[in-house]
């Protein structure tokens, strides 16, 4: 048995965010982090690692600097990278991602009692879509929105969250499952970890690796291949500043409200 | 030459900095105003290997470097230097003597319980009467049969009400000065063990620091460290060590005011504009960082060259007083920066001040530096 | 012939999901339907419900009320509780026999996992969560010039567009608008080469149509023949809990007051003296995601970009310092008045009043100033 979690590098969008003067997004000046829904699937991998003794393979595509990440997520206990990186797969959106992830963990291999785990979404994108759609392109079941989980044998028990409750849901392994922060709180990286993560083994699949897999047809994978596309983009237009009240006392509120009130909005 | 921190460290930097952020900073006013030593923070840097890093794997380590330790003892810093006090003294003055001085049954037993086993160790060597000047030490340890009694007490001892491990310093033979001191490897739990008074510091609440007692206390003779006579060289060599630590506390702190004098100034307006604006505030932050830069290369060299088994005593007694001379003036300085907020408990300027206070006068005053810097220079 | 979502001059008609949990319509239907009538008028098509559950014909009549021309219901007991694999097969076995082509769901919990799993199977690109959408160039192009910065002159020009170094005219595409990277930046995003365009769309962002008596009397129920068997589901439902607490319908309140970071001083007081204003104010409670991560508050009171997105009257925001992620929530609301200690908080741009101030301070103030304008009226 193994465990396989799928991790994306993504930009901080909770931190300052430059745009280009062409409205574009300056993403030189972002600080990239590990996608925090994948931070919760790791941890549920690692989690099952610690209690069953599984190996542990976080799969990525990216640009090679993405290594990095794979080593952080190695210091915290997982025990193989698997680096997806070509320049014929750039560009992918989402339907052509889960295509490409999909072909490098079949080549890596599925066995009959693998996990596939996977954030719900990514902050850079929030689709919330290469996770079910890897599991079409694998034909395995998927259980997404994932609260709790829990395993007994090959039958995995999952709280399913919804938004108003959640349903309980059995799926058998091998399945894909993508997780919600609600999950669990992501390990830090520690000492030894840290001390033994480049030494962990890395693979790294390029085009030519996964070229003759069933799933990468040319027509279907990068820029030119997906089937969605960018029309325009464009940076909302900020507010101006409204009316800033002198001081903060009573006399103030009175103030704010009697505006309300004339403006029949209380 | 390469000024390059390894990507090794740069990832003890990212964690560090993670768990300090996450654990650390919220409870550090907290901890500050209760007086409360942080033990769950402390049990999950014992999961997370901080605590004891430095020991090889064979005794429940991780085997880093002391460059990994310093890194570690500085993000801590950034936001608590209670915390980071508390992992130097574990990491610095206890658990390197051992390693370094410890035979291998000593290694073997108190090594894993301060790695794995969770215990807290410290390091004992002040007293009331003998600061600065160790050969004036009055605790005394007789050796009777197969162990040593031992009377006197200890002050100023970090660690001190939660410690289970010291590395103590007494008297083996009074005759001889700083040549009759031994060092011996305590358990609070050995018969005629006590801790005294828990000090009411300035600074440096959550620091759990106390007068230990030795009262016809028995210490196996086996807990001998190193041989009989040796322990003011023992003494003097762990300092030298301990004072990366201290050194990198005090960087830490120095960093973790000049952030918050960055994040204040920028975000405070005055005559129309942010007060990190005018030049004169900026003139001021440019030397905070200049000093932190070179706070950094003076800390991270000496525990390279530890790291390399070279002599570091002068590295380590420069990278000590600069960086904490630099805490205090930052601190100070920055604190002028929040003016009468800075003055309030309602921002970390005036514990930062505080803690700093200390990373002057412990591990050897500013003082001692400079007599253990001049007396490598063959003047 | 086999099924081939490539050949886009096959496809016709507007498909709204209409996802409802025990038998009881989600709300965000009726939103999508409304919306839906709008595309299926510019496209000059018909609109169409796909209805999936057992037993549910009885709820198929209002879609029509909103605005859909006929309903395809698919009723049966494995399609009682929502699984996947069924709904999947289901829907994907549809498209593939009436092709068509605009197909939305709503960005519930469940249409962002059945809309990504159907358009892996159907081959088709899918857009998700998406806060508005146009078929009508000029109508487009308008929106453009409201909600962008962009160059007047660009948006203009905006028609064909190069796929793969071929021209392709975007007038009959579905243009689907989303906010990215947190809400720093919006995408329209086309399906140019491929049908049925997919979209999830965001709850509470589509506004609902009157509801029309005669549309619903003359609405088409059709039962289309349908297969699956319990064979074709790997996975098992083994209970669905409602929570049983009152959920915080923030999407329809007309007054929020919201909470903060500032509120971290003394949390409960802090969320009271919310509670008290949103009282007087006849509103609900929001709160900023750092409440919600610090366990202050449930997540279901929290607005923002992976929160709720709000339009209400009057948004009060109490100590919270407006990061884009919060604003990318309310800044659609009608008044926002925003409390906060620090003068440079970004929640002070875009805000119609600000106070700076203490919120433990200022709160109990403006509740007594609004309990005697109220008694004045």
């Amino acid at each position: 048995m193994k465990i396989m979690v799928t991790v994306k590098q993504v930009p901080d969008t909770s931190g300052k965010v430059a745009v280009n003067p062409d409205g574009t997004l300056n993403r030189a000046s972002m600080q990239t982090i590990i996608n925090p829904d994948d931070m919760n699937a790791v941890e549920a991998a690692l989690a099952m690692k610690d209690e069953l003794g599984c190996k542990v393979v976080a799969f990525t595509m990216g640009p090679p600097p993405a290594e990095g990440m794979l080593r952080e997520l190695m210091a915290m206990g997982v025990d193989e990278g698997v680096l997806v990186t070509a320049r014929e797969f750039g560009g992918s959106d989402t339907y052509a991602t889960s295509q490409i992830l999909a072909a490098a963990i079949d080549t890596y291999g599925v066995e009959a009692d693998d996990i596939i785990l996977a954030g719900r979404q990514a902050i850079d994108g929030d689709t919330a879509q290469v996770g079910p759609q890897i599991a079409e392109k694998l034909h395995l079941p998927q259980v997404s929105y994932a609260g709790e989980i829990k395993k007994d044998g090959n039958t995995l028990t999952i709280k399913r969250m919804l938004e108003d409750g959640y349903m309980t849901i059995k799926v058998s392994a091998p399945c894909v499952i993508t997780c919600v922060k609600e999950l669990n709180t992501p390990r830090y990286m520690n000492i030894r970890g840290i001390l033994d993560a480049y030494q962990k083994p890395m693979t790294v699949m390029t085009y030519e690796t996964l070229k003759d897999h069933a799933l990468i047809d040319k027509n279907m994978i990068g820029l030119e291949g997906s089937p969605t596309n960018i029309l325009t983009s464009f940076t909302p237009p900020q507010k101006g500043v409204g009316v800033m009240l002198d001081g903060d006392g009573k006399e103030t509120t009175d103030k704010l409200a009697g505006i309300l009130a004339g403006k029949h909005i209380i | 030459m390469d000024f390059n921190l390894s990507r090794e460290h740069l990832l003890v930097r990212k964690m560090m900095a993670e768990f300090t952020e996450n654990e650390v900073k919220p409870i550090a006013a907290e901890t500050d105003r209760t007086c409360q030593y942080p033990r769950e923070n402390i049990e999950k840097l014992f999961n997370l290997g901080v605590m004891g890093m430095c020991v090889p794997r064979e005794y429940g380590g991780a085997g880093a470097d002391p460059l990994a330790s310093a890194i570690a003892i500085e993000e801590l810093s950034k936001q608590c230097a209670s915390t980071g006090d508390i992992v130097a003294t574990h990491n610095g003055l206890c658990c390197d003597p051992i390693l370094t001085h410890g035979t291998e049954e000593q290694k073997a037993k108190y090594l894993p319980m301060l790695t794995t086993g969770h215990k807290v160790g410290a390091f004992a060597l002040t007293e009331p009467n003998a600061g600065s000047d160790a050969s004036k030490g009055q605790t005394e340890a007789r050796l009777e049969g197969d162990h040593y009694v031992m009377n006197g007490s200890k002050v100023f001892i970090t660690n001190g009400y939660v410690a289970d491990v010291f590395v103590v310093f007494a008297m083996t033979d009074k005759t001889k000065g700083t040549k009759g001191i031994s060092a011996f490897i305590v358990e609070s739990s050995f018969p005629g063990f006590s801790v005294g008074k828990h000090e009411d510091k300035m600074g440096l609440h959550g620091s759990p620091t106390a007068e230990i007692v030795f009262q016809d206390c028995i210490v196996p003779k086996e807990n001998l460290l190193g041989r009989e006579g040796k322990g003011f060289s023992i003494a003097m060599q762990t300092l030298d060590g301990g004072r990366i630590g201290i050194a990198a506390q005090a960087l830490g702190i120095a960093e973790g005011a000049l952030a918050e004098a960055i994040n204040y100034t920028k975000g405070r307006a005055q005559f129309g504009k942010p007060i990190s604006k005018f030049q004169n505030t900026q003139f001021v932050l440019a030397d905070m960082e200049m000093g932190c830069e070179a706070g950094r290369l003076l800390t991270y060299q000496a525990a390279m060259m530890k790291q390399q088994g070279q002599r570091y005593t002068k590295a380590a007694a420069m990278a000590k007083l600069f960086c904490s001379e630099h805490a205090m003036q930052t601190t100070t300085k920055a604190l002028q920066m929040f003016g009468g907020y800075g003055y309030t408990k309602d921002y970390p300027m005036e514990r930062m001040m505080r803690d700093a206070k200390i990373t002057e006068i412990y591990e050897g005053t500013s003082e001692v530096q400079r007599i253990v810097i001049s007396a490598n220079m063959g003047l | 012939m086999a099924f081939n979502s490539a050949d886009t001059a096959a496809f016709k008609n507007v498909w709204v999901f209409c996802e409802q949990r025990q038998g009881v319509m989600m709300p965000t239907t009726f939103e999508l339907i409304s919306e839906g009538r709008k595309l299926a008028d510019e496209l000059g098509v018909e609109l169409c419900g796909i209805l999936l559950g057992d037993n549910v014909d009885g709820i198929a009549k209002e879609l029509g009320g909103y605005g859909a021309d006929k309903v395809y219901v698919y009723n049966s007991p494995l399609l009682k509780e929502f699984t996947t694999d069924a709904y999947t097969k289901v829907i994907v076995e549809a498209v593939e026999e009436l092709k068509p082509e605009v197909l939305v769901f709503g960005a519930s919990n469940i249409g962002r996992d059945l809309a990504p799993r159907c358009a892996a199977r159907l081959h088709t690109g899918l857009c998700a969560d998406c806060t508005h959408l146009d078929i009508d160039m000029p109508n487009y192009k308008d929106f453009l010039k409201e909600v962008s910065t962009l160059p007047e002159e660009r948006i203009e020009k905006l028609g064909t567009v190069l796929i793969n170094r071929e021209p392709h005219s975007v007038e009959r595409d579905l243009k689907m608008t989303r906010p990215a990277f947190g809400g720093h930046l919006m995408a329209s995003i086309i399906c140019p080469r491929f049908r049925p365009a997919m979209a999830t769309v965001r709850p509470g962002v589509m506004k609902k149509r009157e509801y029309d008596v005669t549309k619903a009397e003359a609405v088409e129920i059709l039962h289309p023949a349908f297969e699956l068997s319990a064979a074709d589901i790997k996975t098992e439902v083994v209970e669905v809990v409602k929570v049983a607490k009152k959920m915080v319908d923030l999407i329809g309140a007309d007054f929020i007051v919201s909470v903060g970071r500032g509120i971290s001083k003394d949390v409960e007081k802090g969320i009271a003296l919310a509670e008290e204003l949103a009282e007087v104010l006849g509103g609900v409670v929001g709160s900023s995601r750092a409440c919600v991560d610090a366990g202050w508050i449930t997540a279901d009171h929290q607005v923002g970009q992976t929160g709720k997105t709000v339009h209400p009257k009057v948004y009060i925001a109490l100590g919270i310092s407006g990061a884009i992620q919060h604003k990318a929530g309310m800044q659609d609301s009608e008044c926002i008045i925003a409390v906060n200690k620090n003068e440079t908080a970004p929640i002070f741009e875009g805000a119609d009043y600000g106070i700076v101030g203490d919120l433990f301070k200022v709160v109990p103030e403006l509740i007594e100033s609004i309990k005697a304008v109220k008694a004045a009226k």
